[in-house]
């Protein structure tokens, strides 16, 4: 039994399709990355996994159980981290700790988990005096304390400082590494591809990519090549020049839809010496997650 | 069992902690008992002859009032828009616990409301005319119900900030119009029978007559207190949104 089943999932908020037949699964141990734009419909997927809605077709299962007939089942089980807020506004940090130990059996250690979240010195500070990245390690110890077996975690670096973000990630993975499902959504891309086993990109409620960060990195590699060179190239020259369609994606970033063959490089490289522009990078073959995410999500040309 | 004590300590705690829920649940009852019983400018009912008399039963309805609806209305608003509620939906508490925890937490308020407010009365020299303990308690738990419901009403529909506006309004215009501190037989005729229909005017009725201070016809106040008791918390549990 996958931890997480999502079986053609539909949610709807009247008219409005968020999640349009999305579909996968996640095991125990497996660290799972959403990805996707603003308004992808990560939030919806993932707040139906954590039972606050109702899926409007399909059906979501979480460790075998139905998130909304069977939530009290469940609660004990999952952890929650959501993207903002969530503690009141004048809890001290240990006493949230304390209280949100409470309501589970076999709580971690509150001392211990404070000071894996790097919150000792922070510990009598009440929630509204913290620094954005101290309000997202809380809220990240509150989702970990019940000892959960799926962990929940929406945009668990966002506002975070790059130190702080180091600490989250170690967290991350060693919860990962102790068996805990956990699916993290996110639209940063470095989190996705530095942290999950497996990257479902999702747009527009579609899954539109899915595979571990290599897999995805390398899957079309091979039929485009990018360069950077000056804005407002005439690619109409170039493309007849290459043999290919030549796109500028955005302002000083181009692409060529031709394999990356010697002779096409060759052509381009040709064709901008005779014009003599610069060219600022070129790359071909493997592509960054960016790469990836940025074609399939970026605004249909 | 111990979510339930943690969690009723917990906003037991937060409460006492926010200055402006003291000040409006404990500070200014205080003063306005002590101001009005020894400045003797305020009007008198019928027969009472020591402002305290009238005072002492109007300030505790005041004192109910201030817990039930404007302290556990700006809480409970200011947790939901900024995500409380929704995160401790995806816990194991459970909304029974809560609410729960949010009762015993209003109890321990009010029992250290009246106890104060009491011995306060009894200090400026509070005779209770005639008492009737049992009626006082239940009017008390029916005001608590009805005020909470209309605290609840506001949290759940409306932004933090505007519960915080509203439910401090609803607290002067109630402590006027109420017969907290200016009986309900010195308002103007046209203002007096829609003051006597609010949970404010009957709550204080209902004190006023199990304390004394003033005489009380009829038992229309009662059916008044329990149609808010019902009213108000259905109204809530109806249209509350959790986030």
């Amino acid at each position: 039994m996958p931890a997480i089943e999502v079986r053609e999932l539909v949610v709807r908020y009247g008219s409005l399709v968020a999640v349009d037949r999305l579909s996968f699964t996640a095991e125990a141990g497996e660290l799972v990355a959403l990805l996707g734009p603003n308004g992808a419909g990560k939030t919806s997927t993932v707040e139906t996994l954590e039972g606050y809605r109702r899926a409007s077709g399909g059906s979501v299962r979480v460790l075998g159980l139905d998130p909304v007939a069977q939530h009290g089942a469940l609660t004990p089980r999952i952890g929650v981290m959501l993207q903002a807020g969530g503690v009141y506004p004048g809890m001290r940090v240990m006493e949230a700790l304390r209280l949100f130990a409470s309501y589970y059996d076999n709580p971690l250690d509150v001392d211990e988990l404070l000071s894996t979240v790097g919150l000792t010195s922070v510990a009598r500070t009440v929630w509204r005096r913290l620094s954005g990245g101290e309000q997202q390690r809380l809220s990240l110890a509150l989702a970990l304390i019940g000892r959960p077996a799926v962990a929940f975690l929406d945009e668990p670096t966002a506002g975070i400082d790059p130190a702080g973000r180091q600490v989250v990630r170690t967290i991350v993975r060693s919860l990962r590494d102790s068996g805990v499902c956990v699916l993290l959504t996110t639209h940063d891309l470095e989190d996705a591809q530095r942290l999950a086993d497996r990257v479902l990109i999702i747009d527009h409620g579609r899954l539109v990519a899915g595979g571990t960060p290599a897999e995805l990195m390398t899957a079309s590699a091979g039929d485009e090549i990018r360069f950077g060179a000056p804005s407002g190239l005439d690619v109409a020259s170039l493309g007849t020049r290459v043999g290919a369609v030549v796109e500028e994606v955005m302002p000083g970033e181009y692409r060529v839809a031709a394999a990356a063959a010697p002779a096409t490089v060759a052509a381009l490289t040709a064709w901008l010496a005779e014009q003599d522009l610069p060219l600022a990078d070129l790359r071909a073959g493997r592509q960054t997650l960016e790469d990836v995410f940025l074609r399939l999500t970026g605004p249909s040309v | 069992m111990r979510a339930l004590a943690a969690q009723s300590r917990a906003e037991l705690v937060l409460t006492l902690r926010r200055g402006e829920s003291v000040l409006l649940t404990l500070v200014i009852p205080i003063l306005l008992l002590v101001f009005f019983s020894t400045v003797d400018i305020l009007p008198k009912p019928v027969g009472v002859q020591e402002s305290v008399d009238f005072l002492a039963p109007g300030i505790l309805a005041l004192a109910v009032m201030s817990t039930a609806m404007v302290g556990l209305g700006i809480a409970t608003g200011f947790e939901r828009q900024y995500g409380v509620l929704k995160r401790l939906g995806s816990t194991p508490l459970g909304r029974p616990r809560l609410l729960g925890a949010k009762t015993n937490s209003i109890i321990a308020v009010e029992v250290l409301q009246v106890a104060i407010l009491v011995a306060v009365a009894i200090a400026l020299g509070w005779d209770p005319l005639h008492t009737s303990i049992g009626a006082a308690v239940a009017a008390i738990v029916l005001g608590t119900v009805a005020f909470a419901g209309l605290g609840l009403l506001m949290a759940g529909t409306l932004r933090g900030e505007v519960v915080l506006a509203a439910a401090n309004g609803l607290y002067i215009l109630l402590l006027l119009l109420g017969g907290m501190i200016v009986p309900l037989g010195k308002l103007p005729a046209v203002i007096r029978p829609i003051a006597r229909a609010l949970p404010a005017g009957a709550l204080s009725d209902a004190l006023h007559h199990s304390l004394g201070g003033g005489h009380v016809s009829g038992s229309a106040y009662w059916f008044v207190l329990i149609a808010w008791a019902v009213a108000a918390p259905v109204a809530a549990a109806l249209t509350f949104r959790w986030e």
